[in-house]
């Protein structure tokens, strides 16, 4: 089964634009979350990430701060 | 041994890289990220071809580029060390050393650093370079913009929008940049400038809670959950010590790109060349390619 997917971003954070259009690309569903405008998903953000800079991605427990492609691929199996 | 390195993946060492592959030279690309500060940029309206483009849309249009030609590329590489001897090039990075007989370095500018205790401590819990990546974080709470120059005039104006209060730490007499933004902030209500202003340090526990400053002679501490640092940029060129740079750190080059060490060569905002822009650093970079495939040729390598 497909892993759950959850990304934590801003609208426009470059990184953030480049991490999704990644996850896209690699057919991959995810949820995501503007935290600009979210102020709840914003503390969910800096609780599990333990800091504030966006993208945050979340799979399955796993956090990845910063478009990391190599851990990305690792947490998603691909 | 390969024909040539080029050291970089922003507008300049990417293009260098198109031109290279179209000369069907053996070579490879040594870099820490692919766009460089393109994929930073906001709204871009001067690259011609595009009457508008973000910066990451124009980052991905210039990696696809790239990636059409199978380029060799090794990404997380940033450039350790390089090195001549006799005719043979040595380029190290943290995981490998690669040999040519030229080199393009094309490794850009990096944000530059407060160098204050608590800068790395907070670094992304609360201290940020970049405003338009996590500005939208601070909303309603009060933020510190260090600089004074176009970049911070940028950052401050993005978050009046959003912030609370936005304090504007300028270390000279006066702002400097465009005198239309400078209005603008001047006449927003929820911005201070403060002047001939240093930060020293910052503090907070988990997250950064405020800032000391010092402001003609007088220290005081200043309460803030945000810290954007816009004080300019340096130039990636420390790794190449043998490479003669101005007083700013940038590699002087000629107007073939030539650096004063035969064979290696350099383009885009790491150089001395006038004018950091996109569309200037992918020029240099095709220059500096067609540069070296005639250095190769003329040395019958």
């Amino acid at each position: 089964m497909a892993k759950t997917v959850k990304i934590y971003s801003t609208p426009t954070c470059p990184w953030c634009i480049r991490t999704k259009q990644f996850l896209k690309d690699n057919n991959i569903i995810f949820e995501d979350f503007d935290v600009g405008s979210n102020q709840e998903k914003a503390e969910e953000m800096i609780k599990k990430s333990g800091q504030m800079g966006v993208p945050v991605v979340d799979i399955e427990g796993v956090i990845i701060v910063g478009f990391d492609k190599d851990k990305i691929k690792a947490a998603l199996g691909i | 041994m390969y024909d040539l390195i080029i050291i970089g993946a922003g507008p300049a060492g990417i293009t260098a890289s198109v031109y290279a592959a179209r000369k069907k030279m053996n070579f490879l690309v040594v870099t820490g990220d692919i766009g460089g500060q393109a994929a930073w940029s906001g709204d871009i309206e001067n690259y011609t071809g595009y009457q508008f483009i973000t910066g990451p849309e124009l980052a991905i249009k210039f990696e696809e580029h790239m990636r059409k030609y199978n380029i060799p590329v090794k990404e997380k590489e940033e450039a350790k060390e390089i090195k001549k001897t006799g005719d043979l090039i040595t380029v190290r990075s943290a995981k490998a050393t690669y040999e040519a007989r030229s080199v393009i370095i094309a490794s850009g500018k990096k944000s530059r650093e407060l160098g204050v205790p608590g800068e790395k401590e907070f670094k992304n819990k609360g201290l940020t370079y970049c405003a338009t990546c996590d500005g939208p974080l601070f909303s309603g709470k009060d933020v510190a913009v260090v600089g004074g120059g176009n970049s911070a005039l940028d950052a401050a104006l993005q978050l009046i929008k959003i912030a609370k209060q936005v304090y504007i730490i300028n270390n000279t007499a006066a702002l400097g940049g465009d005198p239309l933004m400078r209005d603008k902030i001047v006449n927003a209500e929820n911005a201070s400038v403060l002047n001939s202003a240093n930060i020293t340090s910052i503090l907070g526990d988990k997250m950064v809670s405020a800032v000391k400053i010092i402001q003609d002679g007088k220290e005081s501490q200043l309460a803030v959950e945000g810290i954007f640092v816009e004080i300019g940029l340096i130039p990636n060129s420390g790794f190449a010590h043998d490479v003669e740079k101005n007083q700013v750190g940038e590699i002087k080059v000629n107007c073939n790109n030539e650096t004063n060490i035969p064979g290696i060569f350099a383009a885009g905002d790491v150089t001395d060349v006038p004018e950091k822009q996109i569309i200037i650093a992918a020029g240099e970079g095709a220059k500096a390619s067609l540069g070296a495939f005639k250095y190769l040729v003329s040395n019958k390598f």
